[in-house]
């Protein structure tokens, strides 16, 4: 309940509350300095004190994030930006963490502390940075590197499939999950508010430009030109159309989803899907999550913000239980509790 | 119930061990009897000894399982063999004749002596016919029939009945040893108190027990055993790992910091997690972690939350832990790291216990990398080295590495209870809202730097693994800047030395012969040391707790004796370290790296040894 409960600002804040003294060093043109438009822009408009706000990051280059917000931050060590954020988030209910992840960060040495930070459901927002490239260490294949990809560690292509970052979510038990492209600032707002609500682990991929190293890596989904006819924008309630005639939508055929035309063979605009980004049952949200070019579009926006119960939560609520039952209520009495004898 | 027929043995202290196959109730009639004789008055150690494998093939030397419990005036250490073995079937015989003295008494189950397992044993011909073991006093009672018969009567089905056959076998040691058969009753009572059937009926299986003792032939003596000269005070029996998890309870209690515990199971250690597990109306977090380096990190940021924070393990999840002690160093917050150690290296022998993590606590780290390292000397003293531990890390923001072992984890003894408000306070020094001039890394005159915990108004700083300048704490790659903080951090540990208490020797400040030991060792090197002073031999003992820094009067020690020898439980470890901070002295080193710990015996003859020679 950390949205409703963690104490809010008396004054409004701006932008201005987060900026930092430090000259950001990353490179001109890197995707990372649109996304942190976006965070000093929706930290804002979250509403918690400015003290309340911690953010997290492990190792690469979208680790440097915390040293140009000024908040509480934690600059960690490679691929344990998950477990430093969960000790901190389990201690302090009061703070809203944020953790600032890379591809190689959450995906390779830190996957398993990702995918158990989802399955417990720690209240974080994981802000997953995929490049689909090792940035820091100059230009070597990640785990989200598509297969066959020619980078300085595999000149003659990749021979090892990438993760999803979705389908790891998902598969395991995530309760919230969008996606973002890196020059979309309006909807990078959008989801990070919507992942700040989100009471749970929030995942939210961020579809992110490389320029020295992978240049253009995503273009095909984020070219201005092409992009609404390669985009699927979610919006709860809302029909899963796109293209630039807003004609073509997204349906629900035999062997799953299909790409339609909106007035062609028949197809009426009520026939096309709409998105329900709270259902519980996970499976169209993995579909959406999968869709992938030529043959659909890329679904951006929250996919999933499924309700259920945080790990903090339910700790805290075992701590008050077993206060309120145990007849130990402080160390003497633990001390002399058993079997003692007097000398 | 006494009886003059039998003699009656005036012993100082007598070591009894209960053997049999794992699902023999071995731990639970060891328990009972350490308690009773506790209530007797008698000062104790106890070690269980558990398979390596959590149900071996029934009747195999494999699946023994057993508990060793010395009691007596003034008790160190489980002993070094015992004087009373329970064997309840040929294997645990077997297994553990090597530990029984000459001419001990040795109870067993003649019931359970039949063909099948005598041979799965691995023995060639029954030992109770054969011979072998003419050397002791074989008591062969019918041990499974007798349970069986009176399980029976009380109502229990044979199976059950047969379950209960610890209980005679407890009884007739309750007879050699005069314990109360009233008081163990209660016990009984107390551990079944859902099934009074089953109390019942253990209970008058005890009784049989008792009876039986008394009137065979096969008895000629009973034992007196010296009861302790403690100082008043209320006691209880505790093993190790309970301690340790009660001291950082205590800390965090006496702090007023919430604890966080983030840790992972491994063996010896994960009596700490589940210790802790049970406490959560202490304000306990305890996270069972996905892994080892998810355990300290969580700690890290609980850390940094503003938890006393600690992480559990064995040498293992240590080694997998060093990149993140790295980060508290770098990061100057304060948390507990608990190795309790195992034989190594690799998965070794994971049930047996070593000292041979030293180095990696001293030294397992990437760069120049110092932290606080303390070793617990005995069960009871897992206690308050814990609270120190935590309470060093926390007035001294820095990580801390408390040193257990199996042995001292697993085994328990006598332990006076403290009063948590008559332990040393602790006051970390946690940064208050908007605090003047503050900033990340500046120090104080102990080079401390301030807690500033997140959600503090005015605060706001960022901290991590890089490099940081001096006092303002931004990121910087400055050459002298680094050699400056590479300096405070390691000096900042050194000037913990202010704080501890000077190193204590035991016996003259000076003579021939310093014996220096350290952790879990105390035990055998005081009693060998004392036995040898009790000779008129120019011996002392100086056993060290702190291990970095070492104690400021550690060099003055070693000035006054003649000859220094190390024990330890490893190749030479802490005698190459004191070699390398105080080098002017020859130390000698006596090891045993065989999962076992010391014999006063051994050492005893090995401290002589050195006395005599020249």
């Amino acid at each position: 309940m950390s949205y409703e409960t963690i104490e809010r600002s008396r004054t409004a804040l701006t932008k201005e509350d987060f900026a930092s003294d430090q000259m950001v060093k990353w490179c001109p043109g890197c995707g990372s300095h649109a996304i942190l438009a976006a965070l000093e822009n929706v930290f804002p408009k979250i509403g918690y004190r400015k003290e309340n706000f911690c953010l997290v990051s492990g190792i690469g280059c979208a680790s440097r994030f915390p040293y140009y917000v000024n908040t509480y931050g934690f600059h960690g060590i490679h691929g344990r930006a998950n477990p430093i954020a969960t000790g901190i988030r389990v201690s302090n209910g009061q703070l809203s963490v944020w953790v600032i992840s890379g591809d190689g960060d959450s995906m390779a040495i830190g996957g398993n502390h990702f995918i158990h930070a989802i399955r417990r459901n720690i209240d974080l927002n994981i802000l997953l940075f995929n490049n689909q490239i090792y940035g820091l260490t100059k230009g070597q294949y990640s785990p989200t590197t598509p297969f066959g990809s020619k980078t300085k560690t595999s000149p003659q292509g990749t021979i090892e499939e990438p993760f999803m970052p979705g389908e790891l979510v998902l598969g395991a038990r995530g309760t919230f999950f969008a996606r973002v492209v890196d020059n979309n600032l309006r909807l990078m707002q959008d989801v990070m508010l919507e992942a700040a609500k989100h009471n749970g682990t929030s995942v939210v991929e961020f579809l992110q430009n490389c320029i020295i190293f992978n240049d253009q890596t995503h273009a095909s989904i984020t070219n201005k030109d092409t992009a609404s006819d390669k985009q699927l924008i979610l919006r709860d309630g809302e029909p899963m159309v796109f293209g630039k005639n807003k004609d073509k939508g997204i349906i629900l055929g035999e062997r799953g989803l299909e790409v339609v035309t909106i007035g062609e063979n028949g197809v009426r605009e009520e026939d096309i899907l709409i998105h329900d980004m709270y259902q519980q049952d996970a499976g169209l949200h993995l579909m959406l999550a999968k869709m992938s070019l030529p043959d659909y579009p890329i679904a951006l926006g929250v996919i999933r913000s499924a309700t259920a119960p945080t790990y903090d939560q339910l700790l805290e609520d075992q701590i008050h239980e077993a206060q309120r039952t145990s007849k130990i209520r402080n160390v003497d009495e633990l001390l002399n509790s058993g079997d003692t004898w007097t000398i | 119930m006494t009886n003059n027929k039998f003699k009656i043995i005036e012993k100082e202290s007598v070591a009894v061990k209960f053997v049999g196959d794992s699902g023999d109730g071995m731990q639970l009639t060891g328990t009972l009897f350490s308690d009773a004789s506790a209530l007797k008055g008698n000062d104790l150690a106890t070690f269980p000894d558990f398979p390596a494998e959590i149900r071996a093939p029934h009747n195999t030397v494999a699946g023994v399982s057993g508990f060793q419990v010395h009691i007596g005036k003034e008790i160190r250490t489980i002993g070094d063999k015992c004087d009373v073995l329970v064997a309840m079937n040929p294997a645990s015989l077997k297994a553990n004749l090597k530990w029984a003295s000459i001419g001990s008494t040795i109870i067993v189950d003649a019931d359970a002596f039949v063909d099948k397992a005598i041979e799965k044993a691995g023995y060639v011909c029954n030992p109770l016919e054969d011979g072998c073991l003419s050397g002791y006093n074989i008591i062969p009672a019918p041990i499974s029939s007798s349970a069986k018969r009176v399980g029976a009567e009380c109502g229990l089905d044979m199976k059950a009945a047969e379950r209960t056959k610890n209980m005679f076998a407890l009884g007739i040691v309750a007879f050699i040893f005069d314990r109360d058969i009233e008081t163990l009753a209660k016990l009984i009572n107390a551990k079944f108190k859902k099934k009074p059937e089953i109390a019942k009926a253990n209970t008058e299986v005890l009784k049989a027990g008792y009876i039986y003792a008394e009137s065979i032939e096969a008895i000629h003596s009973r034992f007196h055993v010296a009861t302790a000269d403690l100082p008043k005070g209320k006691y209880r029996n505790i093993a190790g790992n309970t301690a340790t998890a009660w001291g950082l309870l205590a800390a965090a209690e006496r702090s007023k910091r919430p604890l966080f515990l983030g840790s992972y199971p491994i063996t010896p250690a994960t009596d700490i997690l589940v210790e802790l597990a049970k406490h959560k109306s202490l304000n306990a977090k305890v996270m069972q972690c996905e892994d080892e380096i998810a355990g300290i990190c969580s700690s890290i940021g609980a850390a940094f939350a503003g938890s006393l924070a600690v992480t559990t393990t064995s040498g293992p999840g240590l080694s997998l832990k060093s990149e993140a002690i790295g980060l508290a160093v770098m990061t100057e917050l304060p948390v507990v790291i608990v190795d309790v150690q195992r034989a190594g290296p690799s998965t070794g022998m994971p049930t047996k216990s070593e000292q041979a993590d030293l180095y990696q606590a001293l030294f397992g780290r990437n760069g120049e990398c110092s932290c606080i390292v303390l070793a617990a000397t005995s069960p009871g003293d897992c206690f308050i080295s814990a609270y120190m531990a935590a309470k060093l890390a926390m007035e001294h923001m820095s990580p801390v590495i408390l040193l257990s072992d199996g042995y001292i984890g697993q085994g328990s003894e006598l332990f006076r209870i403290p009063k948590v408000a008559d332990l040393p306070s602790i006051t970390p020094p946690v940064a208050q809202p908007n605090e003047a001039d503050f900033a990340p890394y500046r120090r104080d005159e102990k080079l401390v730097r301030r807690w500033a915990l997140p959600g503090t108004e005015g605060l706001r700083h960022r901290i991590g693994g890089l490099e940081k300048t001096d006092g303002k704490g931004e990121v910087s790659t400055d050459p002298l800047n680094h050699e400056k903080m590479v300096k405070y951090r390691h000096e900042k540990v050194m000037r913990v030395a202010d704080e501890i208490p000077e190193q204590e020797v035991i016996g003259e400040k000076e003579g021939d012969l310093l014996v220096v030991s350290w952790g879990g060792t105390y035990g055998q090197t005081l009693v060998a040391v004392k036995n040898l002073q009790k000779q008129g031999k120019k011996i002392s003992l100086a056993h060290f707790k702190y291990i970095m820094p070492l104690p400021k009067n550690t060099n003055e020690i070693f000035k006054q004796f003649k000859k220094i020898v190390v024990c330890e439980l490893n190749c030479g470890q802490f005698a190459d370290y004191l070699r390398m901070t105080y080098p002017d002295y020859a130390y000698l080193k006596y090891n045993k790296v065989q999962g076992l710990p010391f014999t006063t015996e051994e050492l005893t003859e090995k401290f002589n040894q050195l006395t005599e020679e020249k």
